[in-house]
């Protein structure tokens, strides 16, 4: 069975986030870009999977602009097989991420698609659940152990209160945690490898979807700073302050 | 027109989190009703109907809803979306799963783990784990929205008296079934809506060493978190975790106990009212957050915090 995975190309976690000085979004210019680390742990999955037998095909798809395909090459190095990169310069939300996914799923029929929980950069946490509801497919999101048997998934996920574990029929829709995973580094000779791997380039507007973006930013600003406060030398002097500064214990 | 709330619960009591949600769904300007969905549940159902500012429950009791599926549980709310301006639900794993579903489905961009209501097409949500505040306009008639419940006072658990009305079940829209959980079960108060929060990082060094901090829990009231170090090393389990990909609190005291402040872990405490750090190393970021910070060695210091708490 083939396996459908999505990468976000996103501001690198280790990057110091600015917002624009005229509040429009955050500065992007000269910032470091990687793929969204809940991708990465997806792409692992999936590699994961054909390593194990049950996934023959990995297809890595990108939705965004021509720089993009460094997230889609970084993928072919760690395994996957074919990528595609729907090419835009403009916004798309998670509404229409999931229907470009979708449109894929039908062209490419994947028995799974694999998706990041959240993209680090709009935090929105919905895309996965979208695209499963698009597709009238079941959904296993934030999941830290999936397994593939008898034609069916089974997912562990994370919850507020524990861990939960469900059996989906497949096709259907994973989302990754933290904790599904360590992905390993690429090598040297699967980066030059990935090099020779298809990536197919279709632009977004070819597709005949309505991506157009429902939620419009009216203004992005840099939340009220923190200032650090005072030391406090010994335990006592804590305890202390807490009773008596601060009333709070 | 109303704006309808997904009630969380556990069988048996609604979740603290849904009556924040039910306080941002006020906001919006028009009714708040509560969908309560679940096998046996017309007790959640009363609980529901006391929350003040709830002028109707929706009740859908049926074994369909024995557990929280999103494949059983977004067809029911969409069955219902006609009649309301706003579907509404606390951005909690429960909230998360279901309302994105609701929302592709009804071609709606969801607003996710919204802040603050500015009016009611107009919302301020937290972007790059909280390093940036987003005010965006919705143009789509319904409104999908997930709230972060601790930006939201919570509606009183009394003072309504709203009818129930019973809501027939929907069909699944595929096929899922529950297998089984692991729940964490503890004596502390839950994470998200306790007042005092001790949190244990990488500088635990392990598992057992979180017995340290128990006593000081107790003493406090307080819930016990995690740092995801804590949590990937396996000290602690999943659900404890605080910050951008797991919990966000904000208790009246948070202490955080060997963690290191990285922007992750802040995004998911800074909105907490008091911040007290220990840790070892000077320099370490979390100290440019805290209102008290401690240089000191935690193995020291936990047992003298214990100790000075407990005499009182
Ligand atoms: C040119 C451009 C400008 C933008 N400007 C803004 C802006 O000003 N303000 C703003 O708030 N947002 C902006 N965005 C972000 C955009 O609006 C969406 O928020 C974002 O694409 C989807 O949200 P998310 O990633 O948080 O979704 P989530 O639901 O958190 O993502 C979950 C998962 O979905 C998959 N996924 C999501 N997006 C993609 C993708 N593009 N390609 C492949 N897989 C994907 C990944 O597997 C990811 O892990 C911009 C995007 C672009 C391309
Ligand atoms: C996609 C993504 C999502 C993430 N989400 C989260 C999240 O939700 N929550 C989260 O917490 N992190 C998250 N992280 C991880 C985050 O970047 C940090 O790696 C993590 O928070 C570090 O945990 P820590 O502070 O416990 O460990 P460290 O950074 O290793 O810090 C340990 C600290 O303990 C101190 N220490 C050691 N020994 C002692 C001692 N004996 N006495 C006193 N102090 C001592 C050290 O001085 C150090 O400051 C995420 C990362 C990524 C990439």
């Amino acid at each position: 069975m083939k396996a459908l995975v999505a990468v976000k190309r996103v501001i690198d976690y280790n990057v110091k986030i600015r917002v624009k000085a005229d509040n429009s979004g955050v500065e992007t210019a000269n910032v470091k870009f990687s793929a969204n680390p809940f991708d990465e742990i997806a792409v692992e999955e999936a590699v994961r999977l054909k390593e194990s037998g049950s996934v023959s095909e990995i297809i890595v798809v990108t939705i965004g602009p021509a720089a993009a395909q460094d997230v889609l090459r970084s993928a072919l190095a760690i395994g996957a097989d074919r990528a595609i990169l729907i090419e835009t310069g403009e916004e798309i939300q998670p509404l229409a991420v999931a229907k470009i996914l979708k449109a894929l799923c039908e062209r490419e029929a994947p028995q799974i698609a694999i998706l990041g929980k959240q993209a680090i950069d709009d935090d929105s946490n919905q895309t996965g659940q979208a695209l499963a509801a698009l597709l009238g497919w079941p959904q296993g999101t934030f999941a830290s152990k999936l397994v593939i048997a008898n034609g069916r998934a089974e997912v562990t996920r994370e919850i507020d209160g524990g861990l939960e574990t469900l059996s989906l029929t497949l096709p259907a829709v994973v989302t990754t945690d933290l904790r599904l995973n360590e992905p390993r580094y690429a090598s040297l000779p699967n980066i030059m490898k990935a090099k020779k791997k298809p990536l197919d380039i279709i632009p977004a507007a070819t597709l005949g979807l309505d991506l157009a973006p429902r939620l419009a930013t009216l203004r992005v600003e840099a939340p009220p700073k923190r200032s650090a406060g005072i030391r406090v030398k010994t335990v006592a002097e804590l305890v202390d302050k807490l009773k008596t500064e601060a009333k709070v214990i | 027109m109303a704006a309808l709330v997904l009630a969380e619960h556990d069988g048996r009591h609604l979740k603290a989190a849904t009556r924040s949600a039910v306080a941002a769904a006020l906001r919006l300007g028009g009714e708040a009703h509560l969908l309560v969905a679940g096998q046996d549940v017309r007790g959640v159902a009363e609980d529901a109907a006391a929350v003040a500012g709830v002028t109707k429950v929706l009740l859908a009791d049926d074994p369909l809803y024995a557990h929280p599926l999103a494949e059983t549980l977004a067809p029911l709310v969409i069955g219902l979306s006609a009649d309301y301006a706003a579907i509404v639900a606390a951005a909690t794993t429960f909230g998360k799963n279901v309302l994105p579903r609701v929302a592709a489905k009804c071609d709606v961009q969801q607003i996710s783990e919204i802040v603050a209501v500015v009016s009611p097409d107009t919302f301020v949500r937290p972007i790059y784990a909280g390093n940036a505040l987003a005010t965006v306009q919705s143009k789509d008639a319904l409104k999908v929205i997930t709230v972060r419940a601790t930006a939201f006072e919570p509606a009183a658990s009394a003072g309504g008296a709203a009818p129930i009305v019973t809501t027939p079940a929907m069909p699944a829209a595929a096929d899922a079934s529950f297998l089984r959980d692991e729940l964490t079960k503890s004596e502390r108060p839950e994470l998200t809506s306790a007042r005092v929060v001790i949190s244990g990082g990488r500088g635990m060094q392990n598992g057992d060493n979180f017995k340290l901090i128990e006593p000081i829990a107790q003493s406090l009231g307080a819930a016990i978190g995690a740092s995801r170090a804590a949590v990937d090393a396996g000290f602690v389990s999943n659900d404890l975790q605080v910050g951008q990909t797991g919990k966000i609190v904000a208790p009246d005291l948070y202490i955080a106990v060997g963690i290191s402040g990285a922007i992750q872990h802040l995004a998911g405490m800074g909105e907490s009212k008091v911040i007290v750090a220990i840790n070892k190393d000077e320099s370490a970021p979390i100290f440019d957050v805290a209102d008290y910070g401690l240089v000191a060695d935690l193995f020291q210091a936990l047992p003298e915090l214990a100790a000075a708490l407990k005499s009182g």
